[in-house]
């Protein structure tokens, strides 16, 4: 990705990111983290990780913020929140990601750095060698395209098959959860 | 280009903006909002290793996107649940402000 495609995601992310902090109106706040969704959509799909820009584009700003802007309705909240803020947890909130902020840069200072590696059209027909050669895989490789859904179905029902049927179970009990959890208050 | 650092950085400025939200807001929907973007931060420190990371066949490490796969489901499930929490919460106590749900102080 170009340098500056990267720092203008980035730059929208940040933005959407303080603002929902900053934002008095929890509508005004759930709009904000899809600003900082959209942007950091951009730097995924910049990282050649298209499958995983899309789904955080359907999934999150998609579903999740549409559910809580639906809850923020639901409550109908009558007063934000009250004009007079104690210090004492601005102040230690601030410490806090001072400190952690000190920290990453310490950190990032001294780790080596990388570049991008390429992913040049060569890289790509010399990848198709380590799949099967009548595959949809190795055709779209040898084209110079990167298959990055059909890599990620590759990788999710062969390595991650267990886990991917786990998660399945997961997802049945959080939906009962949360029909449990909705029923009880109505008597 | 940009290179690792960069986007470890952006990804670690995300997550102390998620934090100083945790722990600054009293809202508690706005706090859980904070929650979902301290997970993002995550998500993109795990796709940006997947992307430097050199693998034998020259493509991206897929078992980093297969992480992020699993934390976004596993957020959209938490999501459900605490949401349906919060709206309990308030049907019980009628506040969702965080310093008036005093019960646990003694």
């Amino acid at each position: 990705m170009p340098s500056y495609l990267f720092w203008l995601f980035s730059t929208i992310m940040l933005i959407g990111g303080t603002a929902v902090v900053a934002f008095r109106n929890p509508v005004s706040s759930a709009l904000s983290v899809v600003t900082c969704f959209v942007g950091l959509a951009g730097l995924f799909i910049g990282l050649s990780a298209f499958f995983v820009g899309v789904i955080q584009i359907l999934v999150y700003t998609g579903a999740v913020m549409v559910l809580f802007v639906f809850i923020i309705m639901l409550l109908d909240l009558k007063d934000e929140e009250k004009p007079s803020k104690p210090l004492l947890p601005i102040a230690a909130g601030l410490a806090l990601v001072a400190a952690f902020l000190v920290q990453l840069i310490g950190i990032l200072s001294n780790s080596p750095d990388m570049s991008e590696p390429t992913l040049s059209k060569a890289t790509l027909a010399a990848a198709a060698a380590g799949f099967p050669a009548d595959g949809k895989i190795a055709a779209a490789l040898q084209l110079g395209k990167l298959p990055d859904v059909h890599l990620i179905g590759n990788t999710l029902f062969t390595q991650y098959n267990l886990p991917l049927q786990i998660l399945g179970v997961l997802l049945l009990v959080a939906t009962v959860g949360v029909v449990v959890l909705s029923n009880k208050q109505a008597d | 280009m940009a290179t690792l650092n960069d986007y470890l950085l952006v990804s670690g400025l995300l997550f102390a903006i998620g934090l100083a939200g945790v722990v600054m807001r009293r809202n508690i929907i706005i706090v859980f909002m904070c929650l979902e973007l301290m997970l993002s931060a995550a998500n993109l420190t795990l796709v940006a290793f997947s992307r430097f990371h050199v693998t034998a066949n020259g493509l991206p490490d897929y078992n980093g996107q297969m992480l992020v796969f699993f934390v976004i489901t596993v957020a959209a499930a938490e999501v459900a649940v605490g949401l349906a929490i919060i709206v309990a919460l308030y049907r019980a106590r009628q506040t969702i402000h965080t310093d008036e749900l005093t019960s646990l102080k003694g």
